[in-house]
């Protein structure tokens, strides 16, 4: 059963081994061509699939990878069963709140840990079940070791949060204390990098 | 009511003149003279220079060809920014002094905006998702929450500017849009280029280096033309249509001088009927920069009262897009 059409892929729910499970399938794109689409389908479905195994690996709950298909170019991956934080958030208390996004900032620092960034952190692409929020889509996601990239993908989250929910101005601080408790790496630097990306904005003054 | 406006944010200069008839816009005139450097890229002084030597005649041409009296003119806008400081001092100034001397109100227009708001005027789209690609700018905007935003944006060169590096590079001359858009018609073989997307936006530099490494090694240029328009297209397309599925609009609107590559168009055209969306492009005049298109936001901005006082009408170099207050869409 098709539960969303992204703008690059499709998400099915279906059935592997007896287990309800979500199949990811790139579709095919009529206005590129098919050597470039087939290129990006191939590089996109290996890449999402190493993300995510890696991810797993760094101690970031995300869902357990059972089937990759490449002439497909289909993922299938397990079913998480919760609620997503978008729409958790307005109905919890401010301390839940905090909780929650130091929990998400400590799923972050333990991704860059692992030399990964996500490339499309949002409250859309998080679930929680069991006490533990899942990140899902890594679509966008690369490996890399730049500070930089680092920086892009928390900027991301910090304007993602002012977007989705700006009545709660001060997620984006408890991700970064719980990023700080984590990141193995100088966090002030990255703070500096993130302050940099904002002005860095186009025609910003 | 009738409105001229003077664009001159980079390489053209332009006086359009135009008229609202049933909350649409009609063009009465909408004449452009483009500068065109000797060799390299624009040199903004001599860019401004040619602007004002141009100007007082295409203000003549614009009102003899919209065949009114300069009298019935209601309001005078200005492209304010964002572009080179030289250029929209010099169509700044033009427009405080037609301002004064017909003693007609002066808005200021946002260049980004006028471009969307002209597609809404002359296509009859009503909310759509643009795609504005031009030399110096590519940006997805879109409204939302009361102001046009930008939701993605090329994160070095615009596409415009790449093509015409590229064109430099192979000897091709200015502006290379339109040639490299021929000789891609020639190509055969794809040769592999970045791809570069970040969330909603684009990058072309590293695209343009391998591009000019393929010609370096000597590949075909009409193939090395087609690989770029392929891969850079596909990668605007393609942050456009996630633009589309993140606002949630159903309707996709082309602009920007490189609007009028028939490829371009053709895979927005598609990406929209396969998501089932409606596809829009402005006649190619009114795609490129013109006066037409900041002389009907001018009027946009005019009708629910907004003007510019001569004293305040600085230009912004800088001049964001979410700067504007959209009232006229309340």
């Amino acid at each position: 059963m098709l539960i969303y059409r992204g703008a690059e892929a499709e998400i099915i729910m279906d059935t592997y081994l007896g287990r309800k499970v979500i199949k990811k399938r790139r579709i095919p794109k009529g206005y590129r061509i098919p050597e470039l689409d087939k290129r990006l389908r191939l590089q996109r479905t290996k890449e999402e699939a190493k993300l995510m195994v890696e991810a797993r690996r760094g101690g970031v709950p995300v869902p357990i990878i059972y089937d990759v298909n490449l002439k497909e170019f289909t993922i299938v991956m397990e079913y998480v069963d919760g609620e997503r934080v978008k729409e958790l958030i307005p109905k919890l208390t401010e301390r839940e709140r905090k909780e929650i996004c130091t929990m998400i900032g400590k799923n972050i620092a333990r991704l860059h840990n692992a030399n990964i960034v996500h490339g499309d952190l949002t409250t859309s692409n998080m679930i929680l079940k069991n006490g533990k929020v899942y990140f899902i889509d890594f679509g966008l996601g690369e490996f890399s070791f730049e500070i930089e990239r680092r920086g892009v993908d928390l900027h991301l989250l910090m304007e993602a949060f002012s977007s989705a929910h700006p009545e709660y101005p001060d997620l984006f601080n408890y991700v970064m204390e719980g990023y700080q408790s984590i990141y193995k790496g100088n966090a002030r630097e990255i703070e500096k990098k993130i302050e940099e990306i904002i002005k860095r904005g186009r025609y910003m003054k | 009511m009738i409105a001229l406006g003077i664009e001159g944010t980079a390489h053209t200069i332009g006086v359009g003149i135009v008229e609202d008839l049933n909350d649409k816009c009609r063009v009465l005139a909408n004449v452009i003279k483009m500068y065109k450097p000797a060799e390299g890229g624009i040199h903004p002084r001599d860019a401004a220079n040619h602007h004002a030597t141009h100007l007082p005649h295409l203000v003549t041409k614009a009102i003899e060809s919209a065949k009114i009296d300069e009298r019935e003119i209601d309001v005078i806008a200005f492209s304010k920014g964002p572009g080179m400081g030289p250029c929209l001092r010099t169509a700044a100034t033009a427009a405080r002094t037609l301002a004064l001397y017909l003693e007609k109100p002066l808005v200021g227009v946002n260049h980004c905006v006028a471009h969307l708001e002209i597609g809404r005027g002359t296509t009859g789209c009503e909310d759509p998702v643009l795609l504005y690609v031009s030399g110096g700018n590519t940006q997805i905007i879109a409204f939302a929450k009361g102001k046009y935003r930008v939701f993605g944006e090329t994160l070095d060169i615009g596409i415009g500017n790449c093509l015409d590096k590229l064109g430099r590079y192979l000897n091709l001359p200015f502006p290379s849009g339109p040639i490299i858009e021929k000789l891609a018609k020639r190509g055969k073989k794809y040769l592999d280029l970045p791809y570069t997307i970040k969330g909603m936006d684009v990058a072309f530099s590293g695209l343009l280096t391998s591009a000019q490494k393929y010609y370096e090694k000597g590949e075909r240029i009409e193939d090395i033309c087609y690989s770029v328009q392929e891969t850079a297209f596909s990668a605007l397309t393609e942050v456009t249509e996630r633009a589309m599925a993140h606002v949630g609009k159903e309707e996709v609107l082309l602009g920007g001088g490189v609007a009028s590559n028939e490829r371009l168009r053709e895979m927005i055209k598609k990406m929209a009927e396969e998501r089932g969306a409606k596809f829009f492009v402005p006649e190619k005049s009114l795609c490129i920069d013109n006066g037409a298109m900041i002389a009907w936001t001018g009027l946009l901005m005019y009708r629910c009262g907004i003007t510019t006082k001569v004293e305040d009408s600085f230009i912004d170099q800088r001049f964001r897009t979410d700067d504007v207050i959209v009232k006229w869409r309340e």
